[in-house]
């Protein structure tokens, strides 16, 4: 089984990188773009039967900084 | 004063610190991350800059997990002296020693220069051979060292004395020109400017040599 975690800074975090690319599409002609954040996605290769209490477990101790980051799991 | 050192794979900074505490009368021992160990008898774990393990994931993530820092937590726990610069804030932060976190730089270039700090509290073992409000140079050398912290957080620090230094000139966006926090207790600091490098007068500047000076001042009677 597989997981898929993605991970975002909170909303009110500056994210630069995010301002930086969304400055990067304004130069490139494309308007209307408001706002970008960008974030990552971490891919689980799991032993079936891997509990989502493990998961979230992994997230929240490692995966995901909660003081600055929101995470949210896929199954896939 | 027995000063440890911790060293993590991408530490950097590592014999700079040791160096610093040893010209301040300190005996240093160097720990590597997969002891799981400190000597009893430590007073100061030393926690350097540098990139641990590669900044993967996020600065001082993976480190916060080695098996050293489960002994350095439990040194804190006890009452013991810890101080985190740079890369070792950005460790003590994601171990929970210390509350809030490091963000990429709000300008997203990494920055090396030596900046300007004000002393916000005398009242502590690293901060006590300065006066309250004087300015000292101390280089910096980093890409995260934007600190940030919830608003609640930053009032507890601001009301409870936490700030230990200030950003004169704020270079990377950090809440409230934060540059240095205490702990509850008052016995761990983190940093992101680093006064082991100014402190000899070879490095161009002795701004730091006061706070090794007065931790081996506090230590060496501990």
């Amino acid at each position: 089984m597989k997981a898929r975690v993605h991970v975002m800074l909170k909303n009110g975090v500056l994210d630069p990188q995010g301002e930086a690319v969304r400055h990067a599409l304004g130069a490139l002609g494309f308007d209307g773009v408001n706002g970008v954040r960008q974030g990552k996605v971490i891919e689980l290769d799991l032993a079936d039967g891997t509990s989502e209490a493990d998961i979230t477990s992994m997230c929240e101790k490692l995966l995901a900084n909660t003081v600055i980051e929101s995470y949210s799991v896929e199954m896939v | 004063m027995r000063a440890a050192v911790v060293v993590f794979p991408g530490s950097n900074c590592d014999r700079d610190l040791a160096v610093a505490f040893e010209a301040a009368g300190a005996q240093v021992e160097m720990v590597w991350h997969k002891d799981s160990e400190l000597s009893q008898n430590v007073d100061i774990v030393g926690i350097p800059g540098g990139f641990s393990y590669g900044d993967y994931l996020r600065c001082g993530a993976i480190a916060a997990q080695s098996p050293i820092v489960a002994s350095v937590k439990a040194h804190a726990d006890r009452g013991g002296y810890v101080m985190g610069i740079c890369n070792g804030f950005q460790v003590l932060t994601e171990t929970g020693l210390l509350p809030g976190a490091l963000l990429r730089n709000a300008g997203l270039k990494y920055i090396c220069k030596t900046v300007g700090l004000r002393v916000e509290t005398s009242n502590s073992a690293f901060t006590e051979g300065y006066n309250a409000g004087d300015v000292i140079d101390i280089p910096i050398a980093h890409h995260d060292g934007n600190y940030f912290a919830d608003a609640e957080t930053v009032a507890r620090l601001q009301g409870e004395d936490r700030v230990a230094f200030r950003y004169t000139d704020n270079p990377n966006g950090a809440i409230a020109d934060i540059a240095g926090i205490l702990s509850e207790n008052r016995r761990v600091l983190g940093m992101m400017p680093h006064p082991e490098r100014a402190a000899d007068a070879g490095h161009g500047g002795t701004d730091g040599q006061a706070l090794f000076r007065a931790l081996a001042g506090v230590l060496a009677t501990a």
